[in-house]
Protein backbone atom coordinates (compact mmCIF):
# COMPACT_ATOMS: atom_id res chain seq x y z
CA UNK A 1 0.00 0.00 0.00
CA UNK A 2 2.49 2.55 0.42
CA UNK A 3 4.50 2.35 -2.99
CA UNK A 4 4.40 5.65 -4.06
CA UNK A 5 2.25 5.88 -7.41
CA UNK A 6 -0.96 4.70 -5.69
CA UNK A 7 -4.20 6.44 -7.18
CA UNK A 8 -5.79 7.08 -4.09
CA UNK A 9 -8.58 9.45 -5.83
CA UNK A 10 -10.02 9.40 -8.99
CA UNK A 11 -12.28 11.17 -10.94
CA UNK A 12 -13.48 10.44 -13.83
CA UNK A 13 -16.04 12.52 -16.55
CA UNK A 14 -17.14 13.96 -12.92
CA UNK A 15 -20.35 16.13 -13.26
CA UNK A 16 -22.54 18.35 -10.87
CA UNK A 17 -25.32 20.59 -11.43
CA UNK A 18 -26.92 22.51 -8.35
CA UNK A 19 -30.68 23.21 -8.56
CA UNK A 20 -31.61 26.23 -7.59
CA UNK A 21 -34.27 28.70 -7.98
CA UNK A 22 -32.74 30.68 -10.72
CA UNK A 23 -32.03 27.59 -12.84
CA UNK A 24 -29.97 25.27 -12.54
CA UNK A 25 -26.03 25.88 -12.03
CA UNK A 26 -22.96 24.16 -13.35
CA UNK A 27 -20.61 23.52 -10.86
CA UNK A 28 -18.21 20.57 -12.10
CA UNK A 29 -18.41 19.66 -15.74
CA UNK A 30 -16.09 16.72 -17.11
CA UNK A 31 -13.39 16.70 -14.42
CA UNK A 32 -10.94 14.14 -14.69
CA UNK A 33 -8.03 14.04 -12.24
CA UNK A 34 -6.36 11.24 -10.38
CA UNK A 35 -4.41 11.85 -6.95
CA UNK A 36 -1.58 9.78 -5.89
CA UNK A 37 -0.69 8.66 -2.62
CA UNK A 38 1.58 11.29 -0.68
CA UNK A 39 0.52 13.64 -3.14
CA UNK A 40 0.14 17.62 -1.96
CA UNK A 41 -2.17 18.31 -4.80
CA UNK A 42 -3.62 22.40 -4.92
CA UNK A 43 -6.68 23.41 -6.46
CA UNK A 44 -6.85 26.83 -7.72
CA UNK A 45 -9.03 29.18 -9.29
CA UNK A 46 -11.43 32.41 -8.93
CA UNK A 47 -14.74 31.99 -7.45
CA UNK A 48 -17.50 29.80 -8.48
CA UNK A 49 -14.33 27.70 -10.23
CA UNK A 50 -15.94 24.44 -8.45
CA UNK A 51 -12.77 24.33 -6.61
CA UNK A 52 -14.32 23.49 -2.70
CA UNK A 53 -17.16 21.84 -4.67
CA UNK A 54 -14.74 18.99 -5.75
CA UNK A 55 -13.15 18.77 -2.84
CA UNK A 56 -16.38 18.73 -0.94
CA UNK A 57 -17.72 15.74 -3.65
CA UNK A 58 -14.17 13.57 -2.47
CA UNK A 59 -15.38 14.57 1.28
CA UNK A 60 -18.87 13.06 0.17
CA UNK A 61 -20.34 16.83 1.45
CA UNK A 62 -22.02 16.87 -2.05
CA UNK A 63 -23.02 13.92 -4.48
CA UNK A 64 -21.90 14.65 -7.84
CA UNK A 65 -24.97 14.37 -10.55
CA UNK A 66 -22.39 12.31 -13.61
CA UNK A 67 -19.31 10.84 -13.77
CA UNK A 68 -17.67 8.42 -10.85
CA UNK A 69 -15.24 9.35 -8.19
CA UNK A 70 -13.30 6.81 -6.14
CA UNK A 71 -11.62 7.66 -2.71
CA UNK A 72 -9.51 4.62 -2.10
CA UNK A 73 -10.96 2.63 -4.57
CA UNK A 74 -14.56 3.09 -2.53
CA UNK A 75 -17.16 5.50 -3.21
CA UNK A 76 -16.75 8.99 -1.23
CA UNK A 77 -19.48 8.21 0.81
CA UNK A 78 -17.92 4.83 1.87
CA UNK A 79 -14.92 6.56 2.25
CA UNK A 80 -16.38 8.69 4.52
CA UNK A 81 -17.94 6.13 6.52
CA UNK A 82 -14.51 4.54 7.27
CA UNK A 83 -13.61 7.53 7.96
CA UNK A 84 -10.78 7.88 5.16
CA UNK A 85 -9.78 11.39 5.48
CA UNK A 86 -9.65 14.46 7.43
CA UNK A 87 -11.40 17.54 6.49
CA UNK A 88 -10.30 21.43 7.50
CA UNK A 89 -12.66 23.96 7.24
CA UNK A 90 -12.31 27.34 6.03
CA UNK A 91 -12.74 28.79 9.89
CA UNK A 92 -10.91 26.76 12.35
CA UNK A 93 -14.62 25.80 14.07
CA UNK A 94 -13.29 24.83 17.04
CA UNK A 95 -16.28 24.46 19.85
CA UNK A 96 -15.82 27.65 22.29
CA UNK A 97 -16.78 25.24 25.49
CA UNK A 98 -14.03 22.50 24.91
CA UNK A 99 -10.41 23.16 25.24
CA UNK A 100 -7.69 22.26 22.46
CA UNK A 101 -7.31 19.17 24.20
CA UNK A 102 -11.05 18.32 23.98
CA UNK A 103 -11.45 19.72 20.63
CA UNK A 104 -9.10 17.57 19.29
CA UNK A 105 -10.51 14.78 21.37
CA UNK A 106 -14.25 15.45 19.61
CA UNK A 107 -13.32 12.99 16.79
CA UNK A 108 -11.43 10.34 18.93
CA UNK A 109 -15.08 10.20 21.13
CA UNK A 110 -17.92 9.92 17.97
CA UNK A 111 -14.94 6.89 16.68
CA UNK A 112 -14.74 5.01 20.07
CA UNK A 113 -11.42 5.54 21.07
CA UNK A 114 -9.64 4.59 24.56
CA UNK A 115 -9.44 7.39 26.87
CA UNK A 116 -5.79 6.73 27.55
CA UNK A 117 -5.33 6.74 23.88
CA UNK A 118 -7.37 9.55 22.91
CA UNK A 119 -4.43 11.55 25.78
CA UNK A 120 -2.08 10.10 23.65
CA UNK A 121 -3.48 10.93 20.67
CA UNK A 122 -3.37 14.57 21.44
CA UNK A 123 -0.39 15.15 22.64
CA UNK A 124 1.26 13.83 19.40
CA UNK A 125 -0.96 16.14 17.29
CA UNK A 126 -0.56 18.62 19.50
CA UNK A 127 3.70 18.52 19.07
CA UNK A 128 2.95 17.82 15.16
CA UNK A 129 1.20 21.27 14.88
CA UNK A 130 3.72 22.68 17.50
CA UNK A 131 1.01 23.67 19.93
CA UNK A 132 2.19 21.45 22.99
CA UNK A 133 1.32 22.84 26.07
CA UNK A 134 -1.89 24.72 24.87
CA UNK A 135 -4.19 21.76 25.71
CA UNK A 136 -5.74 22.97 28.49
CA UNK A 137 -6.18 26.54 26.80
CA UNK A 138 -9.73 27.42 25.49
CA UNK A 139 -10.66 28.65 22.04
CA UNK A 140 -10.92 32.10 22.48
CA UNK A 141 -7.55 32.06 24.17
CA UNK A 142 -5.44 31.26 21.37
CA UNK A 143 -5.00 33.40 18.31
CA UNK A 144 -6.20 33.00 14.79
CA UNK A 145 -3.54 31.18 13.01
CA UNK A 146 -2.95 29.17 16.37
CA UNK A 147 -7.04 28.39 16.66
CA UNK A 148 -6.28 26.99 12.63
CA UNK A 149 -3.21 24.70 14.03
CA UNK A 150 -5.52 23.32 16.26
CA UNK A 151 -7.89 22.25 13.55
CA UNK A 152 -5.74 20.87 11.56
CA UNK A 153 -4.38 18.95 14.76
CA UNK A 154 -7.95 17.40 15.01
CA UNK A 155 -8.23 16.57 11.58
CA UNK A 156 -4.77 14.41 11.72
CA UNK A 157 -6.15 13.22 15.20
CA UNK A 158 -7.68 9.64 13.56
CA UNK A 159 -5.36 7.96 11.30
CA UNK A 160 -7.26 8.81 7.88
CA UNK A 161 -4.40 8.83 5.04
CA UNK A 162 -6.08 11.88 3.08
CA UNK A 163 -5.84 15.46 4.42
CA UNK A 164 -8.83 17.90 3.00
CA UNK A 165 -8.56 21.55 3.20
CA UNK A 166 -10.40 23.74 2.37
CA UNK A 167 -8.51 27.65 2.27
CA UNK A 168 -7.39 26.78 5.63
CA UNK A 169 -4.93 29.86 5.72
CA UNK A 170 -7.41 32.11 3.65
CA UNK A 171 -8.38 34.50 6.93
CA UNK A 172 -4.90 34.63 7.98
CA UNK A 173 -2.35 37.50 7.59
CA UNK A 174 0.61 36.78 5.17
CA UNK A 175 2.99 36.58 7.69
CA UNK A 176 1.04 33.94 9.66
CA UNK A 177 0.61 32.11 6.53
CA UNK A 178 3.84 32.07 5.31
CA UNK A 179 4.63 30.77 8.92
CA UNK A 180 1.65 27.71 8.47
CA UNK A 181 3.11 26.79 5.25
CA UNK A 182 6.40 25.86 6.06
CA UNK A 183 4.91 23.98 8.74
CA UNK A 184 2.38 22.41 7.22
CA UNK A 185 5.06 21.08 4.90
CA UNK A 186 6.93 19.78 7.65
CA UNK A 187 3.61 18.29 8.57
CA UNK A 188 3.37 16.67 5.02
CA UNK A 189 6.88 15.41 4.91
CA UNK A 190 6.28 13.74 8.28
CA UNK A 191 3.67 12.61 8.34
CA UNK A 192 3.12 11.53 4.32
CA UNK A 193 -0.10 11.87 3.87
CA UNK A 194 -2.15 12.69 0.36
CA UNK A 195 -3.13 16.38 0.61
CA UNK A 196 -5.97 18.02 -1.33
CA UNK A 197 -5.90 21.51 -1.05
CA UNK A 198 -7.81 24.61 -1.86
CA UNK A 199 -6.51 28.21 -2.22
CA UNK A 200 -7.24 30.98 -4.44
CA UNK A 201 -3.12 32.08 -3.47
CA UNK A 202 -0.66 31.55 -6.76
CA UNK A 203 2.47 31.81 -4.62
CA UNK A 204 0.93 29.68 -1.67
CA UNK A 205 -0.06 26.73 -4.26
CA UNK A 206 3.31 26.60 -6.14
CA UNK A 207 5.02 26.67 -2.87
CA UNK A 208 3.57 23.58 -1.66
CA UNK A 209 2.13 21.37 -3.92
CA UNK A 210 3.59 18.10 -6.10
CA UNK A 211 0.39 18.91 -8.60
CA UNK A 212 -1.61 22.18 -9.04
CA UNK A 213 -4.89 21.74 -10.65
CA UNK A 214 -5.87 24.81 -12.14
CA UNK A 215 -9.56 25.78 -12.71
CA UNK A 216 -12.04 27.91 -14.04
CA UNK A 217 -15.55 28.99 -13.46
CA UNK A 218 -19.04 28.67 -15.35
CA UNK A 219 -18.72 25.72 -15.63
CA UNK A 220 -16.72 24.75 -12.91
CA UNK A 221 -13.98 22.85 -15.23
CA UNK A 222 -10.20 21.84 -14.73
CA UNK A 223 -8.04 23.85 -17.37
CA UNK A 224 -4.35 22.78 -16.43
CA UNK A 225 -2.66 20.23 -14.37
CA UNK A 226 1.14 21.09 -13.35
CA UNK A 227 3.05 18.44 -11.74
CA UNK A 228 5.33 20.68 -9.84
CA UNK A 229 9.19 19.78 -11.16
CA UNK A 230 10.21 21.77 -7.20
CA UNK A 231 12.11 19.19 -4.99
CA UNK A 232 10.22 18.04 -1.90
CA UNK A 233 12.78 20.47 0.38
CA UNK A 234 11.08 23.80 0.11
CA UNK A 235 12.95 26.68 2.06
CA UNK A 236 10.50 29.48 1.72
CA UNK A 237 13.48 31.22 -0.54
CA UNK A 238 12.56 28.86 -2.99
CA UNK A 239 9.43 31.52 -4.20
CA UNK A 240 13.12 33.36 -5.80
CA UNK A 241 14.16 30.89 -8.06
CA UNK A 242 13.77 30.87 -11.80
CA UNK A 243 11.71 27.40 -11.50
CA UNK A 244 9.24 28.39 -8.67
CA UNK A 245 8.81 31.79 -10.69
CA UNK A 246 8.01 29.51 -14.16
CA UNK A 247 5.23 27.35 -12.15
CA UNK A 248 3.73 30.69 -10.94
CA UNK A 249 3.76 32.17 -14.40
CA UNK A 250 2.02 28.91 -16.38
CA UNK A 251 -0.88 28.93 -13.13
CA UNK A 252 -1.17 32.24 -13.92
CA UNK A 253 -1.22 31.93 -17.64
CA UNK A 254 -4.00 28.85 -16.86
CA UNK A 255 -6.05 31.23 -14.42
CA UNK A 256 -6.02 34.19 -17.38
CA UNK A 257 -7.04 31.11 -19.95
CA UNK A 258 -9.37 29.74 -18.21
CA UNK A 259 -11.13 33.34 -18.02
CA UNK A 260 -11.59 34.01 -21.31
CA UNK A 261 -12.91 36.42 -21.98
CA UNK A 262 -15.06 37.15 -18.95
CA UNK A 263 -12.64 39.52 -17.41
CA UNK B 1 -20.21 54.20 42.17
CA UNK B 2 -21.59 56.56 39.40
CA UNK B 3 -24.27 53.57 38.63
CA UNK B 4 -25.23 53.45 42.03
CA UNK B 5 -25.95 57.16 42.52
CA UNK B 6 -27.90 56.88 39.13
CA UNK B 7 -29.88 54.47 40.36
CA UNK B 8 -30.68 55.54 43.57
CA UNK B 9 -31.58 58.70 41.50
CA UNK B 10 -34.13 57.10 39.76
CA UNK B 11 -35.75 55.31 42.83
CA UNK B 12 -35.80 58.28 44.53
CA UNK B 13 -37.48 60.23 41.43
CA UNK B 14 -40.02 57.10 41.56
CA UNK B 15 -40.57 57.29 44.83
CA UNK B 16 -41.45 61.04 45.01
CA UNK B 17 -43.77 60.74 41.57
CA UNK B 18 -45.66 57.96 44.27
CA UNK B 19 -46.20 60.11 47.09
CA UNK B 20 -47.26 63.42 44.96
CA UNK B 21 -49.87 60.74 43.26
CA UNK B 22 -51.02 59.65 46.94
CA UNK B 23 -52.47 63.74 47.26
CA UNK B 24 -54.91 63.57 44.45
CA UNK B 25 -55.61 59.74 45.04
CA UNK B 26 -56.57 59.96 48.39
CA UNK B 27 -57.50 63.77 49.01
CA UNK B 28 -61.54 63.53 48.76
CA UNK B 29 -61.69 60.02 51.22
CA UNK B 30 -59.48 62.10 53.73
CA UNK B 31 -61.69 64.91 53.47
CA UNK B 32 -64.62 62.89 54.21
CA UNK B 33 -63.16 61.51 57.15
CA UNK B 34 -61.54 65.60 58.13
CA UNK B 35 -65.21 66.76 58.21
CA UNK B 36 -66.55 64.03 60.29
CA UNK B 37 -64.03 64.62 62.73
CA UNK B 38 -65.18 68.50 62.97
CA UNK B 39 -62.05 69.91 60.78
CA UNK B 40 -63.31 73.16 58.47
CA UNK B 41 -63.28 71.58 55.13
CA UNK B 42 -63.47 73.52 51.65
CA UNK B 43 -65.79 73.06 50.21
CA UNK B 44 -68.14 71.88 53.43
CA UNK B 45 -70.38 69.30 51.93
CA UNK B 46 -69.38 65.72 50.55
CA UNK B 47 -71.74 66.57 47.62
CA UNK B 48 -69.76 69.58 46.24
CA UNK B 49 -66.84 68.20 46.78
CA UNK B 50 -67.92 65.43 44.72
CA UNK B 51 -67.48 67.03 41.12
CA UNK B 52 -64.37 69.11 42.01
CA UNK B 53 -61.23 68.54 40.50
CA UNK B 54 -58.89 66.86 43.25
CA UNK B 55 -55.77 68.49 42.61
CA UNK B 56 -57.84 71.74 43.71
CA UNK B 57 -59.41 70.15 46.26
CA UNK B 58 -55.55 69.52 47.83
CA UNK B 59 -54.58 73.25 47.42
CA UNK B 60 -57.88 74.24 49.14
CA UNK B 61 -57.38 72.15 52.03
CA UNK B 62 -53.41 72.10 52.03
CA UNK B 63 -53.93 71.07 55.58
CA UNK B 64 -55.27 67.17 54.66
CA UNK B 65 -52.17 66.73 52.67
CA UNK B 66 -50.47 64.52 55.20
CA UNK B 67 -53.51 62.60 56.27
CA UNK B 68 -53.13 61.31 52.46
CA UNK B 69 -50.33 59.21 53.46
CA UNK B 70 -51.35 57.68 56.72
CA UNK B 71 -54.92 56.62 55.77
CA UNK B 72 -56.15 53.22 56.82
CA UNK B 73 -57.61 52.49 53.40
CA UNK B 74 -56.31 54.84 50.95
CA UNK B 75 -57.19 54.32 47.14
CA UNK B 76 -53.48 54.19 46.90
CA UNK B 77 -51.21 53.82 49.74
CA UNK B 78 -47.99 55.46 50.06
CA UNK B 79 -44.35 53.98 49.81
CA UNK B 80 -43.48 53.59 53.45
CA UNK B 81 -46.85 52.07 53.97
CA UNK B 82 -46.15 49.42 51.70
CA UNK B 83 -42.83 49.12 53.45
CA UNK B 84 -44.08 48.88 56.68
CA UNK B 85 -46.71 46.12 55.90
CA UNK B 86 -44.04 44.41 53.98
CA UNK B 87 -41.83 44.28 57.04
CA UNK B 88 -44.85 43.37 59.55
CA UNK B 89 -45.85 40.43 57.19
CA UNK B 90 -42.62 38.83 56.77
CA UNK B 91 -39.81 39.70 59.20
CA UNK B 92 -42.16 40.72 62.49
CA UNK B 93 -44.78 37.44 61.95
CA UNK B 94 -43.91 34.03 62.62
CA UNK B 95 -43.78 32.27 59.03
CA UNK B 96 -46.56 29.52 60.05
CA UNK B 97 -49.21 32.60 60.75
CA UNK B 98 -51.87 33.13 57.85
CA UNK B 99 -50.58 36.65 57.82
CA UNK B 100 -47.40 35.61 57.18
CA UNK B 101 -46.31 36.86 53.08
CA UNK B 102 -43.43 34.27 53.70
CA UNK B 103 -45.90 31.26 54.14
CA UNK B 104 -48.01 32.33 51.47
CA UNK B 105 -44.72 33.24 49.37
CA UNK B 106 -43.80 29.56 49.84
CA UNK B 107 -47.04 28.69 48.80
CA UNK B 108 -47.23 30.80 45.63
CA UNK B 109 -42.98 29.55 45.02
CA UNK B 110 -43.44 26.25 45.10
CA UNK B 111 -46.38 25.80 42.68
CA UNK B 112 -44.05 27.71 41.23
CA UNK B 113 -41.03 25.65 40.95
CA UNK B 114 -43.22 22.79 40.18
CA UNK B 115 -44.63 24.39 37.30
CA UNK B 116 -41.03 25.85 35.77
CA UNK B 117 -39.59 22.08 36.42
CA UNK B 118 -42.91 20.77 34.26
CA UNK B 119 -43.03 23.72 31.68
CA UNK B 120 -38.96 23.49 30.96
CA UNK B 121 -38.70 19.42 30.62
CA UNK B 122 -41.64 19.45 28.47
CA UNK B 123 -40.05 22.69 26.32
CA UNK B 124 -36.61 21.18 26.41
CA UNK B 125 -38.83 17.91 25.12
CA UNK B 126 -40.76 19.62 22.60
CA UNK B 127 -37.53 21.49 21.12
CA UNK B 128 -35.46 18.41 20.87
CA UNK B 129 -38.42 17.24 18.76
CA UNK B 130 -39.02 20.10 16.54
CA UNK B 131 -35.35 20.21 15.51
CA UNK B 132 -35.34 16.60 14.50
CA UNK B 133 -38.20 15.96 13.10
CA UNK B 134 -39.90 18.02 10.14
CA UNK B 135 -43.02 17.03 10.91
CA UNK B 136 -42.88 18.07 14.61
CA UNK B 137 -41.71 21.40 13.18
CA UNK B 138 -44.49 21.78 10.71
CA UNK B 139 -47.62 20.36 13.37
CA UNK B 140 -46.30 21.58 16.93
CA UNK B 141 -45.48 25.32 16.38
CA UNK B 142 -47.84 26.31 14.91
CA UNK B 143 -49.92 25.15 18.37
CA UNK B 144 -47.81 26.55 20.61
CA UNK B 145 -47.68 29.76 19.46
CA UNK B 146 -51.57 29.34 19.25
CA UNK B 147 -51.80 28.40 23.22
CA UNK B 148 -50.15 31.55 24.18
CA UNK B 149 -52.46 33.51 22.23
CA UNK B 150 -55.38 32.62 24.44
CA UNK B 151 -56.00 34.51 27.69
CA UNK B 152 -54.55 32.72 30.78
CA UNK B 153 -56.90 34.09 32.75
CA UNK B 154 -59.73 32.95 31.27
CA UNK B 155 -58.18 29.15 30.75
CA UNK B 156 -57.29 28.95 34.75
CA UNK B 157 -60.47 28.29 35.71
CA UNK B 158 -61.05 25.59 32.87
CA UNK B 159 -58.16 23.92 33.83
CA UNK B 160 -58.96 23.49 37.32
CA UNK B 161 -62.34 22.79 36.97
CA UNK B 162 -60.95 19.66 34.69
CA UNK B 163 -58.29 18.45 36.85
CA UNK B 164 -61.20 18.62 39.87
CA UNK B 165 -63.66 16.84 37.72
CA UNK B 166 -61.02 13.89 37.92
CA UNK B 167 -59.78 14.45 41.31
CA UNK B 168 -56.58 16.41 41.24
CA UNK B 169 -56.50 20.09 43.16
CA UNK B 170 -54.22 21.24 45.30
CA UNK B 171 -50.78 22.49 43.94
CA UNK B 172 -50.93 20.21 40.49
CA UNK B 173 -53.54 22.46 38.93
CA UNK B 174 -51.51 25.43 40.31
CA UNK B 175 -48.65 24.05 38.36
CA UNK B 176 -49.83 22.99 35.53
CA UNK B 177 -51.30 26.52 34.75
CA UNK B 178 -47.65 27.94 35.67
CA UNK B 179 -45.97 25.30 33.39
CA UNK B 180 -48.51 26.67 30.44
CA UNK B 181 -47.05 30.30 30.18
CA UNK B 182 -43.54 29.00 31.04
CA UNK B 183 -43.25 26.32 28.29
CA UNK B 184 -43.51 28.46 25.12
CA UNK B 185 -40.48 30.73 26.17
CA UNK B 186 -38.10 27.35 26.60
CA UNK B 187 -39.16 25.77 23.27
CA UNK B 188 -38.49 28.80 21.06
CA UNK B 189 -35.00 29.88 22.67
CA UNK B 190 -34.36 25.83 23.10
CA UNK B 191 -35.15 25.60 19.08
CA UNK B 192 -33.15 28.84 18.00
CA UNK B 193 -30.38 27.33 20.20
CA UNK B 194 -30.43 23.63 19.21
CA UNK B 195 -30.25 25.09 15.35
CA UNK B 196 -27.23 27.59 16.20
CA UNK B 197 -24.64 25.61 14.95
CA UNK B 198 -23.61 26.73 11.58
CA UNK B 199 -23.72 24.32 8.31
CA UNK B 200 -19.77 23.72 8.70
CA UNK B 201 -20.27 22.59 12.04
CA UNK B 202 -22.19 20.12 10.88
CA UNK B 203 -20.47 19.10 8.04
CA UNK B 204 -17.48 18.60 10.44
CA UNK B 205 -19.38 16.07 12.48
CA UNK B 206 -20.53 14.24 9.00
CA UNK B 207 -16.56 13.78 7.96
CA UNK B 208 -16.36 12.32 11.21
CA UNK B 209 -19.57 10.37 10.19
CA UNK B 210 -21.63 10.84 13.76
CA UNK B 211 -24.60 9.50 14.65
CA UNK B 212 -27.25 11.77 15.07
CA UNK B 213 -27.71 11.29 18.95
CA UNK B 214 -23.60 11.88 19.19
CA UNK B 215 -24.48 15.32 17.18
CA UNK B 216 -26.99 16.10 19.50
CA UNK B 217 -24.60 15.93 22.76
CA UNK B 218 -22.06 16.73 21.99
CA UNK B 219 -22.63 19.54 19.11
CA UNK B 220 -26.12 20.90 19.83
CA UNK B 221 -26.80 20.75 23.31
CA UNK B 222 -23.97 22.47 24.53
CA UNK B 223 -24.47 25.56 22.15
CA UNK B 224 -28.03 25.51 23.25
CA UNK B 225 -27.12 26.76 26.66
CA UNK B 226 -26.88 30.43 26.68
CA UNK B 227 -29.88 30.37 24.70
CA UNK B 228 -31.47 27.91 27.31
CA UNK B 229 -30.55 30.42 30.15
CA UNK B 230 -32.28 33.38 28.84
CA UNK B 231 -35.69 31.54 27.79
CA UNK B 232 -35.94 30.09 31.43
CA UNK B 233 -35.03 33.85 32.84
CA UNK B 234 -38.27 34.26 30.56
CA UNK B 235 -40.08 30.89 31.81
CA UNK B 236 -39.53 31.56 35.38
CA UNK B 237 -41.22 34.96 35.78
CA UNK B 238 -43.80 33.53 33.24
CA UNK B 239 -44.16 31.05 35.85
CA UNK B 240 -45.14 32.95 38.77
CA UNK B 241 -47.27 34.95 36.72
CA UNK B 242 -49.08 31.25 36.04
CA UNK B 243 -48.88 30.60 39.64
CA UNK B 244 -50.45 33.71 40.86
CA UNK B 245 -53.54 33.32 38.06
CA UNK B 246 -53.83 30.06 39.21
CA UNK B 247 -54.71 31.41 42.68
CA UNK B 248 -56.93 33.46 41.25
CA UNK B 249 -60.30 31.77 40.15
CA UNK B 250 -60.17 28.78 42.81
CA UNK B 251 -60.82 31.28 45.96
CA UNK B 252 -57.97 29.83 47.31
CA UNK B 253 -56.72 30.65 50.91
CA UNK B 254 -53.53 30.52 50.61
CA UNK B 255 -50.60 32.29 47.95
CA UNK B 256 -49.78 35.33 46.81
CA UNK B 257 -52.62 35.33 44.39
CA UNK B 258 -55.06 34.36 47.57
CA UNK B 259 -53.79 37.97 49.16
CA UNK B 260 -54.33 39.85 46.19
CA UNK B 261 -57.61 38.34 46.01
CA UNK B 262 -58.72 39.10 49.59
CA UNK B 263 -57.51 42.52 49.58
CA UNK B 264 -59.57 43.82 46.63
CA UNK B 265 -62.69 41.51 48.78
CA UNK B 266 -62.09 43.86 51.61
CA UNK B 267 -60.99 47.33 50.39
CA UNK B 268 -57.25 46.19 52.04
CA UNK B 269 -55.29 48.27 49.14
CA UNK B 270 -52.22 48.20 51.66
CA UNK B 271 -52.09 44.52 51.39
CA UNK B 272 -53.08 44.14 47.75
CA UNK B 273 -49.62 46.04 47.20
CA UNK B 274 -47.50 44.42 49.64
CA UNK B 275 -48.19 41.41 48.11
CA UNK B 276 -47.59 42.95 44.50
CA UNK B 277 -44.10 43.68 45.44
CA UNK B 278 -43.53 40.88 47.02
CA UNK B 279 -44.45 39.09 44.12
CA UNK B 280 -41.88 41.12 42.08
CA UNK B 281 -39.24 40.49 44.64
CA UNK B 282 -39.72 36.62 44.35
CA UNK B 283 -39.54 36.99 40.63
CA UNK B 284 -36.42 39.28 40.75
CA UNK B 285 -34.88 36.75 42.93
CA UNK B 286 -35.75 33.67 40.76
CA UNK B 287 -34.95 35.78 38.08
CA UNK B 288 -31.00 36.54 39.59
CA UNK B 289 -30.48 33.42 40.90
CA UNK B 290 -30.77 32.00 37.21
CA UNK B 291 -28.54 34.66 36.50
CA UNK B 292 -25.77 33.41 38.52
CA UNK B 293 -26.52 29.74 37.90
CA UNK B 294 -26.01 30.44 34.21
CA UNK B 295 -22.88 32.66 34.73
CA UNK B 296 -21.27 29.45 36.95
CA UNK B 297 -22.45 27.01 34.08
CA UNK B 298 -21.18 29.17 31.46
CA UNK B 299 -17.97 29.61 33.22
CA UNK B 300 -17.24 26.43 33.65
CA UNK B 301 -18.01 25.56 30.33
CA UNK B 302 -15.36 28.30 29.12
CA UNK B 303 -18.02 30.12 27.10
CA UNK B 304 -17.86 32.64 29.23
CA UNK B 305 -14.54 34.90 29.24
Amino acid sequence: MNEAGTTVIEARNLDLTFQTNDGPIHALKDVNLAINKGDFVSFIGPSGCGKTTFLRCIAALETPTGGALTVNGMTPDEARRSRAYGYVFQAAGLYPWRTIAKNIKLPLEIMGYSSAEQDERVNKVLELVDLAGFGGKFPWQLSGGMQQRASIARALAFDADILLMDEPFGALDEIVRDHLNEQLLALWARTEKTIGFVTHSIPEAVYLSTKIVVMSPRPGRITDVIDSPLPKERPLDIRDTPEFIEVAHRVREGLRAGHGDDV
Amino acid sequence: MKQIIAVLTVIAALVVVWYAACIPMNIKGVLTEQERAGAEVQPPSAKDRRDLSEIGLALNNSFAIPATWEQDRPRLPAPHQVAIELWETTVQKKITSKRSLIYHGWVTLSATMLGFAIGTGLGILLAVGIVHSRVMDLSVMPWAIVSQTIPIIALAPMIIVVLYSVGIQGIIPKAIISAYLSFFPVVVGMVKGLRSPDAMQLDLLRTYNASRSQGFWKLRLPASMPYLFTSLKIGVAASLVGAIVGELPTGAVAGLGARLLAGSYYGQTVQIWSALFAAAILAACLVGLLGLIERAVLKRMGMAQ
